[in-house]
C-alpha cells in the first residue's frame, strides 16, 4: 500500500516539473519582464540594475532552480497587469472557484449518475429515450452557450437569479464563501448548473455505457440463472461492478470542471481564478499565466492521486496484487 | 460502389432517420458554409454597405422585421444569416483544419510509437500521457497565450488563425496517438507484417503501406467526434476572446458580439449563431455515434 | 416420468437477411437423476440448448416452436419472474469460464449466501453455515477462512469448484453444465468432472452436460446426444454411440479420435465442415458430407429412427433403404 503511494508520487513528479518548466520557460523567453516593469524611460545602469536583482544575468539552470524554490513557496511576483503579488490574486479568487467546482461537481454526479443507471437497466422506455436525447444535446452544446440560454431565460425573461457575481459573501477567515447568504446561493445556481451540465452529460453516458457492458458479462448471467431477484442482480452485483469505474473517471471529471470553470466565470462574470487566467491570457500577464498554470497542474496530479488510491481501496483484485 | 450499399454500414445508415437527417443537415451547413461568399444575401463585411439606419432589427418575423434582413441585424447593420453564414465558414474552416492537423500528428505519433517499440515508444506515450491529464481546452488556452504573448499584437493578428488552428490541433493529437499505437502493437505481431519483413522492406514502407491501412478504423470515428470538439473548442476560444481574430469572425465571436445585447433586449444578435452553432455541432456528433456503432464490431 | 423433457424444440434469430434457424425439432428427455451428455462441434447448438431451457437465451434468439417441460409442467412459455423461481432452485447451471463467471468484487462467501437465502428459508447465520458446508462438499480446504475470499484469489480449479457449490447449493433436480472443464488444464478437468459425477449422484441430481469432449462424455454420461447443424443426429446409451454409432456423423466423430492402444499413420477426419447456419442444405444437414448418403438424404428430412440400440437421424435405418 506505502509502496503504491510512492510510486503514484514518482510518477507525477516529471508532470509538475515538465509543467513547471514550460511555466519558467514562459517568464524566461516570452516578452521581456524587464522592460514591461520599467516603463518607458530608463537608463542602461537601471535596467542592469533590475537584471541584477531579478537574477536574470545568471545561467539558465540556475533561474529554474530559483524559479521552482520561489514557486514551492508561493512566490511568482508581481502581476503585470494589477501590479500585485499573484500569490495573492489567486488566493483572493480561489475560493469563489472552489465553490463553484464543488457545486458543479455535486450536480453533475448526483443527476448523472442516476440518470446513467437507469438508462442503462430500463434501456427501451420512452424516459430513457428522452434523457439519452438530452444528454447529446448536452454535449454539443458549448458551456458558454448553456450560460448564455439559462442567463436568457432566467435572468432576462423571468428574472428569478442573477446573472452575474458572486452575490453576497461572508468571510470566514481567509475563505470568502457565498454558501451562507440567501443572496450568495441565488448568485451561485445559473453558473453552477452551467458549469455542471457538460459533466452531467458526460457521466451520464459514461455510467450508462459500463452499466451496460457489466450487463452483457458472464457474472450478471450466472447470477441470473441463479435465480436471484432483479433488484439483487441490478442494484447489488451490475451497480457496484459499474460505479468501480465511474468513480475515477468522475474523479478526473473533477479537474475538468476546474479547467472549464474559466469559461462560465467568463460568462457570468464570478470573480474567480479562471476569469483571473482568460483576463491574463488576453493582457500577456505571464506571471499569472505561469502561476495559475502550476497551480492547475498541482491540482490534477492531486486529484490523480486521490482517484488512484480510492480505486485501490474499491477493487479487492488490486490489493493481493504485488 | 455496389459492396458499399450492399454493406451493413450502408444498412444501418438508411435504416435510422435521425442519422440520415442529421447527415443531410450537416451537407446544407457545410455547402452553406463553404458558398457563403455566393450564396450569402449581403456581405456583412463591406463596411460600404452597411446601414447604420437598419440596425438591431429583429428578425423578419417579427413586427419590427424586415424580410431584407431575414434574422435581423446587429449593431451595425450587418444581416445576421449571412453574419451566420461567414461565421460558420470560420468555424468550420477552423474546426476541419485542426482535426485534420490533430490526425495527422496523433496518427504518426500512434504509428512510431506502437512499431519501433522501446524507448521511442515509452518517451512519445509519457509525453501524451502528461498531455492527457489536462483538459484539451486549457492546453489550447496556453499554447494560444503564449503565442499572443511573444509576438507583437500587428504580427498576432495575421496569423491567428493559424495559431487558433496549431492550438486546438496539439491539444487533440494524444487521443489519436493513444488509439493508433494500441492498434499498432496489435498489427505488428500479425503476419502480413512478418512477412514483410522477411522480404525486407524498410520500416517506414512497412508503417506506410502495410499497417496505417489496417488501424484507420476507429481514427475515422474519433476523427468525427474530434471534429465537434474542435469545433467547440474553437467558439470558446474566440467567445474568450482568445480565438480567431475579429476581422475573420467564427460564430464564437458572433456570439461573445451579441452577449453584450443580451440584456437590451436584443436576443437574436447572439441566439441565432448560438443555434446554428448547436446545429452543426449536433449534426457532427450523431454522424460520429452512428459511425462508432456501425463499425463497432461487438455490436453487430 | 421424466424430468426434463424437450418437445420439438426451434430456436429462431431473426437477422436482417432472414430468420436463421439454431435449433431445429430438438426432442430429448432426461430422466431424474440421470447424465445426458451432448456433443457436437461448435456451432452445432449445444449451448443454444441449454440457454433455451433455462430461459436465458440471448436476444434476438427466441424459442420459436416447440415446447420444454420440467416435470410435466410447461417452462418455455413462463413469464420471467416466474422463470427466475425455476432457476437455481429446480434447475442449476454451470457454465465455462470460473473466472469471468465470479464477481470479482464480491466475496465467494456473500454470494453463496445470496443464492442459497434466496431460495431456501433460512437466516444469514444458518446461510454461511451452509456456505461453509458446501464449500467442504466440493473440496476447498480451509473452507471456513476461504469463504471471505475473492474469487481472484482461488486458483482456476478451487474457482470451478465454487462455481459447483453455487449451481448446486439450492438443491436443484437438474444441472445444465456447459463446457465446465473446457478453460480448466487437463489435470483439473478430471478432479471436476469426478466431483460433478459424485455431487450428482449424492443428490439424485440429473445432468445434461453440453461439451465437445468425448472423453468426457465417456467418463461420465449415462446417455449422449450427438447434435449437428441445430438438430439432434443420434441420442442413445453412451456405450452403444461410442463403440457401434449408427449415424455416420457420430460414427466418424468417433473414429477421429485417436486410439490409445495402438500407432495410427493418419489421423481419421471427417470431409468437409458443418455447414453454417444460414446455409443447411435441404434434407439431411450431413448429406454432402456423408458417405453414405443416397437419395432420399438430399430431398426428406430424417426425424430420429430407432435404430437398434439407439435412435439415429438417418434414412439408413429406415425400411426402403439401401443395404
Amino acid at each position: 500500500m506505502f509502496a503504491f503511494i510512492i510510486s503514484r508520487i514518482l510518477q507525477a513528479l516529471p508532470v509538475m516539473l515538465v509543467v513547471s518548466f514550460i511555466s519558467f520557460a514562459m517568464f524566461a523567453y516570452v516578452g521581456d519582464p524587464v522592460s514591461i516593469m520599467l516603463g518607458q524611460d530608463f537608463t542602461e545602469a537601471q535596467r542592469a540594475e533590475l537584471v541584477a536583482s531579478l537574477g536574470l544575468d545568471k545561467p539558465f539552470f540556475v533561474q529554474f532552480l530559483t524559479f521552482l524554490g520561489n514557486a514551492v513557496q508561493g512566490e511568482f511576483g508581481l502581476s503585470y497587469r494589477l501590479s500585485r503579488p499573484v500569490a495573492e490574486l489567486i488566493g483572493e479568487r480561489a475560493p469563489a472557484t472552489l465553490e463553484l467546482a464543488l457545486c458543479a461537481a455535486f450536480i453533475a454526479m448526483a443527476v448523472g449518475v442516476p440518470m446513467g443507471v437507469y438508462t442503462g437497466l430500463y434501456r427501451h422506455s420512452w424516459l430513457s429515450r428522452f434523457f439519452l436525447t438530452f444528454s447529446l444535446i448536452g454535449v454539443s452544446l458549448p458551456t458558454f452557450l448553456i450560460g448564455i440560454l439559462l442567463i436568457l431565460t432566467f435572468a432576462v425573461w423571468l428574472g428569478w437569479l442573477p446573472s452575474f457575481g458572486r452575490g453576497d459573501v461572508r468571510q470566514l477567515g481567509f475563505w470568502a464563501t457565498g454558501f451562507t447568504t440567501w443572496s450568495g446561493v441565488k448568485a451561485m445556481i445559473l453558473p453552477a448548473v452551467t458549469l455542471g451540465l457538460f459533466q452531467l452529460t458526460l457521466i451520464m453516458r459514461l455510467v450508462r455505457a459500463e452499466m451496460l457492458e457489466v450487463m452483457r458479462t458472464d457474472y450478471i448471467k450466472f447470477a441470473r440463472a441463479r435465480g436471484l431477484s432483479n433488484r439483487a442482480i441490478n442494484f447489488g452485483h451490475a451497480l457496484k461492478n459499474t460505479l468501480v469505474p465511474v468513480i475515477t473517471i468522475a474523479g478526473l471529471q473533477l479537474g475538468a470542471i476546474i479547467a472549464f470553470a474559466i469559461v462560465t466565470e467568463t460568462v457570468f462574470q464570478w470573480p474567480g481564478m479562471g476569469l483571473l487566467f482568460i483576463q491574463s491570457v488576453g493582457s500577456a500577464d505571464i506571471p499569472v499565466m505561469a502561476a495559475y498554470l502550476m497551480l492547475i497542474a498541482l491540482v490534477f496530479v492531486v486529484i490523480n492521486l486521490i482517484v488512484d488510491l480510492l480505486y485501490y481501496a474499491v477493487d479487492p483484485r488490486l490489493r493481493t496484487r504485488r | 460502389m455496389r459492396a458499399f450499399f450492399d454493406s451493413d454500414i450502408w444498412f444501418s445508415f438508411t435504416r435510422s432517420w435521425v442519422t440520415m437527417g442529421s447527415a443531410i443537415i450537416a451537407f446544407i451547413c457545410i455547402a452553406g458554409a463553404i458558398a457563403a461568399p455566393w450564396l450569402a444575401p449581403h456581405n456583412p463585411f463591406d463596411l460600404a454597405s452597411l446601414q447604420l439606419m437598419d440596425a438591431f432589427k429583429p428578425p423578419a418575423w417579427t413586427m419590427e422585421g424586415d424580410p431584407l434582413y431575414p434574422l435581423g441585424t446587429d449593431d451595425q447593420g450587418r444581416d445576421m444569416l449571412s453574419a451566420i453564414m461567414y461565421g460558420a465558414r470560420v468555424s468550420l474552416l477552423v474546426g476541419f483544419s485542426a482535426t485534420i492537423f490533430a490526425t495527422v500528428l496523433g496518427v504518426s505519433v500512434g504509428l512510431l510509437a506502437g512499431y519501433l517499440g522501446g524507448t521511442v515508444d515509452a518517451l512519445l506515450m509519457r509525453i501524451a500521457d502528461i498531455q492527457l491529464t489536462f483538459p484539451s481546452i486549457l492546453v489550447a488556452l496556453l499554447i494560444d497565450g503564449i503565442v499572443r504573448a511573444a509576438v507583437p499584437r500587428e504580427v498576432h493578428d495575421q496569423i491567428a488563425l493559424f495559431v487558433v488552428i496549431l492550438a486546438i490541433g496539439v491539444s487533440e493529437w494524444p487521443k489519436f496517438a493513444r488509439t493508433v499505437r494500441g492498434s499498432t502493437l496489435v498489427e505488428r505481431n500479425k503476419e502480413y507484417v512478418l512477412a514483410a519483413r522477411v522480404i525486407g522492406l524498410g520500416r517506414f514502407k512497412i508503417m506506410l503501406q502495410h499497417v496505417l491501412p489496417n488501424v484507420l478504423g476507429p481514427v475515422l470515428v474519433i476523427g468525427t467526434l474530434n471534429l465537434a470538439l474542435a469545433i467547440l473548442a474553437e467558439a470558446t476560444l474566440s467567445f474568450l476572446g482568445v480565438g480567431v481574430p475579429p476581422t475573420q469572425p467564427s460564430l464564437g465571436t458572433l456570439i461573445r458580439i451579441g452577449n453584450d445585447f443580451l440584456f437590451s433586449g436584443e436576443w437574436w444578435i447572439t441566439i441565432f449563431p448560438g443555434v446554428a452553432l448547436i446545429i452543426m455541432v449536433l449534426s457532427v456528433n450523431l454522424l460520429g455515434d452512428w459511425l462508432r456503432d456501425a463499425l463497432n464490431p461487438k455490436l453487430r | 416420468m421424466s424430468l426434463l423433457e424437450v418437445r420439438n424444440l426451434r430456436v429462431e434469430f431473426p437477422t436482417r437477411r432472414g430468420t436463421l434457424v439454431a435449433l431445429d425439432d430438438v426432442s430429448f428427455a432426461i430422466a431424474p437423476g440421470e447424465v445426458l451428455g451432448v456433443v457436437g462441434e461448435s456451432g452445432a447448438g449445444k449451448s443454444m440448448t441449454g440457454a433455451a431451457i433455462i430461459g436465458l437465451l440471448e436476444p434476438p434468439g427466441r424459442i420459436a416452436g416447440g415446447q420444454i417441460l420440467l416435470e410435466g409442467r410447461r417452462i418455455d412459455n413462463l413469464r420471467y419472474d416466474d422463470m427466475r423461481r425455476i432457476r437455481g432452485k429446480q434447475i442449476g447451471a454451470i457454465f465455462q469460464d470460473p473466472l469471468t463467471t465470479l464477481n470479482p468484487l464480491y466475496t465467494v462467501g456473500r454470494q453463496l449466501v445470496e443464492t442459497i437465502t434466496t431460495h431456501l428459508p433460512l437466516n444469514p447465520a444458518q446461510a454461511r453455515a451452509r456456505a461453509i458446508e458446501w464449500l467442504e462438499r466440493v473440496g476447498i480446504p480451509a473452507a471456513a477462512q476461504r469463504i471471505d475470499s475473492y474469487p481472484h484469489e482461488f486458483s482456476g480449479g478451487m474457482r470451478q469448484r465454487v462455481v459447483i457449490a453455487l449451481a448446486l447449493c439450492a438443491e436443484p433436480k437438474l444441472i445444465v453444465a456447459d463446457e465446465p472443464t473446457t478453460a480448466l488444464d487437463v489435470s483439473i478437468q478430471a478432479q471436476i468432472i469426478a466431483l460433478l459425477k459424485g455431487l450428482a449422484r449424492d443428490q439424485g441430481t440429473a445432468m445434461m452436460l453440453v461439451t465437445h469432449d468425448m472423453g468426457v462424455i465417456a467418463e461420465t454420461a449415462d446417455r449422449v446426444a450427438v447434435m449437428y447443424a441445430g438438430r439432434i443426429a443420434e441420442i442413445g446409451p453412451v456405450r452403444e454411440v461410442v463403440k457401434q454409432a449408427r449415424h455416420p456423423y457420430s460414427a466418424g466423430l468417433m473414429a477421429s479420435i485417436p486410439p490409445m492402444d495402438r500407432r495410427v499413420d493418419k489421423l481419421a477426419a471427417i470431409e468437409g465442415s458443418m455447414p453454417r447456419l444460414s446455409a443447411i442444405p435441404q434434407g439431411c444437414a450431413y448429406n454432402p458430407r456423408c458417405p453414405r448418403v443416397f437419395s432420399r438424404c438430399v430431398v426428406e428430412r430424417p426425424d430420429l429412427i430407432p435404430a437398434g440400440t439407439t435412435d439415429a437421424a438417418c434414412w439408413l435405418y429406415a425400411p426402403g433403404a439401401p443395404a
